[in-house]
Order: C-alpha cells, then structure tokens, then sequence
C-alpha cells in the first residue's frame, strides 16, 4: 500500500493562463501550499478574495515533519471550516514524564483550563493536516469559492513594481508568467521567493542534529510525551517519543553536531539506537526517518513592496514547543483580513506594516522562548550543563525547580501588546483578554464563544445594550449580546468580566480583542473600529 | 520593594561558614560544583522575590 504522502494529490494540469499571450493577472497569488499557504488560501476565499495557490510539488508533506498542533491554530482551523477532521484524527494528550539518566524526575498533566471547546494540544501528522486542508480547498471549489491550486508549478522568478508583482513558473510544459496584486510567499524556510529577492534571513544558527525516526508499532506505551535528559540509549544528549495518530510513534535523538548523516540513517543503526531506547525485543516499521538541523532567525521585514512573506519563510525556530506551523498558522490569521481590506479598498496600504508589528512581535516571542529551550536541552557551556543538571537533579525530589524543568514551551498565541491598531483598555476587566489579545473561548448558549465570532468584525456586548449592527464605512460589524444570567459556570464572566458589571468588546476578524469598555458608547467603538483598520 | 540584604544577617557567621566548607568535604570540583549550583537554585526560589534575585546577580557579579 501505497503511504499518504506518496500519493499525487493536486497533479500538474494545464492552466489556461500558460496559452495567454500577456500575463493574467490575480488578486492574489501564494506560494507554497503546505500548512502555511493552504490555511492562507482558504481563509481569502472563503471571504470571496480571489487566491491562486502554487507549488512545485503535488503531494502533501514528505514524512509527519510538523506534530504538535495547539489550541489557538485549531481555532483558526474551525473559523476556517475544517478543523472538526483534524481534531477527530488526532491525537489528545497532557501528561507528560522527564527522565533524567535512568531516573524518572517526574511527570506533569497539562491540566488543561475547562471551559473550552479545543483541546490544549492535538498530535497530527503534517500530512494529514494537509490533506484536510486540501480536503476543503476541494469543498470550497464545489461552492464556488474562487480558490485554486496549482501543483507542479515551481517560481523560477518574481519582480515587482509599486502596484503588483509578476512571477516566472516553471511546469513540465515550460515556463509561464502570471501577474499578481499581491504575491504570498508561504514557501518555507528556504523560501525560494525570499532567496529570489536577495531579501536577508539572520539569526541564529544551532550547532545540533537530530535523528527523527517515525515508527509503526503495537506499544504499550501510555499517550504521554516522554522527555530524557542525558539517557544511558543516547548519552550525553536528549530523546523524545510521542504518540501520533495510527500507532505511528516519533522519536527524536539529538546526536550532536559532529556526525555523519549518510550513515545515521542507515536503517541498521536506526534500529540500533530504537532497541537500545525501547528494549532488543521490540518491533516495529520505520516509516519515515530525517536528520534536521535548526536556526532560530526571522526577516528583518515580513513583507517588501508588494511580496508578503508567512510562516518558516519568514521565520524559522527549533522545533521545541511546535512553534514553527503554530505560529505559521497565526500569521496567516493575522493577514487575510487585512488583505482582504487592502484589496477592497477599505484600508489603506500600509495597513501591512500592522501584519509586521504583530507577526514580528509573535515571531521575537517564540525565537525567544524556543531559544531558552534549546539552552537548556543542549547546555552550551560548562557552568550552563552544571545548572541544567542541577534543575533536573532537585527536581527529582523537589517541586521548587521543576518549572525551570524545559524541554519546550509549548506554544501559546502572543498578546499583541502595543501593536498600532489597539483601541481603548478599560483597567477594570481581566488581563487576559485586553486589547490584542485572542479572545478566549468560552461556553455560550447552544455553543461557544469562538464559534460565533471571526471573519468579520464583531461587537460583543455582556449586559449591555448596543443595535444588532452598525455599518461603518463600508464596514459591517456584527453584534452579539451575551448576559452572564446564561453563564452558569461562570467561565464568560470570569474571562471578560472580572469585577466589572458589564463590558463590550471590539473583536476583529481575527479573533484578537481590538478594544474594550464597560459600557457601550458608539463615538468610541467607531473610533476604535476605524484605528482597527488602519485609519 | 524589598531590596536585596548586604547587611550581616545571620546569626554565628562562623559556624554557617563552617557548615558551608562541611558539605564540601571530600567532594571533587565536579561534585562541588554541582551541589552549589543545586544550592543557588534553592536560595533562590526560596527568596523569589524577582527583583530581589536580580540585584544579588548584579551584586554577586561585583556590578553594583
């Protein structure tokens, strides 16, 4: 039988576009259709902006690669209509054990807050991520959606001037040029568009390999993630297994920075280093095995003129804490609804320079916490392997050290504190849902919070009067009233009231909390819905 | 704000310091190295106070 990701899922076909005798033009054209340009894609069509995506493959990803998918990403995923297949097929957890030498150090549960439609985590391979983002490509062209897919078309060059960009697109048949507005640039860390622009990519570069190794096997391990720190099976250095859906388990060893690559993934010594971890009478079938080395770094500036840069082509981290799909996903949430204004009209252009100091804050956020994790797995010096192993002995027996205990932080989204289109804060409400924060879910009559929100703007009212809607310029925002009288757990209150009565939030399109009062005043929320915008 | 004590504060300073070099005893550099490091980590989550613990880094880097 033939692997998921074996299998031609958008094959080349000839486009129309490569008989015309001038370029066509698209509103927007996105490079790469992984996790990234896929949810972009989706996200611009479904609000009617016609997208044309394009890759030079026509599978989906080669391998698992991204496992970890968290929280925030699954609720853009349910805005976007597909995130009910992923969460079905994943895989849900929350504990977790931290070995030590030959010691367990201790194990933690996730705990996760009730309250909440989506799970703190989901285990899913990439590629079937990918294939339910396809899956709704496919959905989308039935309701004609204005959404296509272009596999076997690999960018061979892009200029641009002040109004548009123009991109050189190899395909079995030869080369062809199409005409954008705006062009995506979702292609990865080695993203071929970047490199086209002669655009920089600096940061920082980790001495260390890691061996990934997924395997079919009947374990009967329990759904935790396992960390060792320094294990007798891989001395000196870190391991990790995890559970995927389909009894598909994978396993990191990080083997240092010295080491030859041919020879590590011989399947011989693959399955040396498995027995030794998970004893001699194991068995199992390799199903994929990769050797990655990482960096932490990001572009100065997510976009130049009219080319946008989303995901690992405009940021890369280490994989510790899934923060490279995860954040990818958030830059795309980010950015549809301020290309869809751009596109409209409704805002201006440099509305984009808010898509940079948003995703860039995000991007520093997670370098820097990715960073400390890998610090701390791969302490770089004497005196930093000295506490790393002082941390991990004292947590053994004691409770006092085990937050320092950091084998990833696993990602949270990024408050946009400070960012250009924050409105007004009312002190009295909860922290955790000012301005430029996502909002966070909570039950509602008949559903949840998120559910109803998203795409558009929304003005949310909790004891509080306010019209149905109010158009603004060409805007229409949608109100929804809440009171806490249904709010029998108490959750909505606790997360947007605090001590106040009543509140009234200004939520964007993207689910982030643009500005908040505690009564309603429509001088202020036009105001705010306008700084929202970019105005 | 608390701040940081570089008054003398405890008690018999001779017998701490004593106690201090006991647990030391018989410990290779390796071995000492990491009960201090294991030390500090107590201290300072016993103390907690962040600001507290940043002005005895600077303190201890001979910076202030």
């Amino acid at each position: 039988m033939s692997k998921i990701f074996e299998v031609p899922l958008y094959p080349y076909q000839r486009s129309a576009d490569q008989d015309a005798a001038t370029p066509v033009r698209h509103k927007v054209v996105v490079v790469g259709a992984g996790p990234v340009g896929l949810a972009l894609a989706i996200d611009l069509a479904m609000q009617d902006v016609p997208v044309v995506v394009v890759d030079e493959n026509d599978k989906v990803s080669w391998g698992s690669r991204a496992i970890c998918f968290a929280k925030r990403p699954l609720e853009i995923l349910d805005r976007l209509g597909c995130g009910d297949p992923m969460v079905d097929k994943g895989v849900i957890w929350n504990l977790g054990k931290v070995y030590f030498d030959e010691r367990q150090v201790f194990g933690f549960n996730l705990l996760p807050e009730q309250g909440h439609k989506r799970p703190a985590f989901i285990n899913l391979q990439q590629y079937y991520f990918e294939q339910y983002l396809v899956d709704r490509v496919r959905a989308l062209q039935a309701e004609g959606k204005p959404i296509e897919l272009r596999g076997g078309n690999k960018v061979l060059d892009v200029s641009q001037d002040g109004t548009g960009a123009e991109l050189t697109i190899g395909t079995p048949d030869g080369p062809y040029r199409i005409a954008a507005d705006w062009v995506v640039a979702c292609d990865g860390a080695a993203s071929p568009v970047r490199t086209l622009l002669g655009l920089d990519f600096t940061g920082r570069v980790f001495e260390d390999n890691f061996l990934i190794a997924d395997v079919v096997m009947e374990a009967k391990f329990p759904t935790e993630r396992w960390f060792w720190f320094d294990p007798p099976f891989n001395r000196g250095q870190s391991a990790l297994l995890h559970k995927q859906p389909d009894n598909v388990w994978r396993i990191d060893f990080q083997l240092g920075w010295d080491i030859d690559r041919a020879e590590e993934l011989k399947p011989e010594n693959i399955d040396r280093r498995l027995k030794a971890m998970l004893g001699e009478e194991i068995s199992y079938e390799l199903e994929w095995s990769s050797i990655y080395t990482f960096q932490c770094r990001r572009m100065d500036r997510f976009h130049q003129g009219r080319v946008i840069f989303a995901g690992d082509a405009a940021h890369q981290v280490s994989p510790f804490g899934a923060r490279g799909a995860n954040s990818g996903l958030q830059d795309t949430d980010n950015l549809a609804w301020k290309l869809k204004l751009i596109i409209e009209g409704k805002s201006p252009v440099t509305l984009l320079d808010s898509y940079d100091a948003e995703r860039i804050h995000g991007a520093d956020e997670n370098i820097l916490n990715s960073s400390r994790s890998t610090d701390f797995i791969t302490p770089k010096s004497e005196i930093s392997r000295i506490f790393r192993d002082a941390v991990l002995d004292l947590s053994e027996r004691y409770e006092a050290t085990r937050p320092m205990v950091n084998s990833g932080r696993l990602s949270v989204p990024c408050t946009y504190d400070g960012s250009p289109l924050n409105g007004p804060d009312c002190m009295t409400l909860p922290a955790r849902t000012r301005p430029g924060s996502p909002m966070v879910d909570a039950p509602v009559p008949g559903g949840w919070l998120l559910d109803l929100l998203g795409s558009r703007f929304h003005l949310i009212t909790i004891n509080e009067q306010a019209p149905d809607a109010f158009p603004v310029e060409g805007l229409d925002v949608k109100c929804l009233s809440l009171f806490t009288a249904d709010d029998a757990d108490g959750h909505l209150a606790q997360r947007y009231l605090g001590d106040a009565k009543s509140a009234v939030y200004l939520v964007r399109p993207d689910q982030h909390v643009a500005a908040r009062w505690d009564h309603y005043d429509e001088t202020a929320v036009k105001a705010a819905l306008l700084t929202a915008i970019g105005r | 704000m608390t701040a940081l004590t570089t008054k003398a504060n405890i008690k018999a300073p001779d017998e701490f310091y004593a106690e201090l070099l006991a647990v030391h005893e018989g410990l290779s550099k390796s071995e000492s190295d990491a009960l201090n490091a294991r030390l500090i980590l107590l201290l300072a989550n016993h103390i907690g106070n962040r600001a507290v613990l940043s002005q005895a880094l600077r303190a201890a880097a001979l910076k202030d």
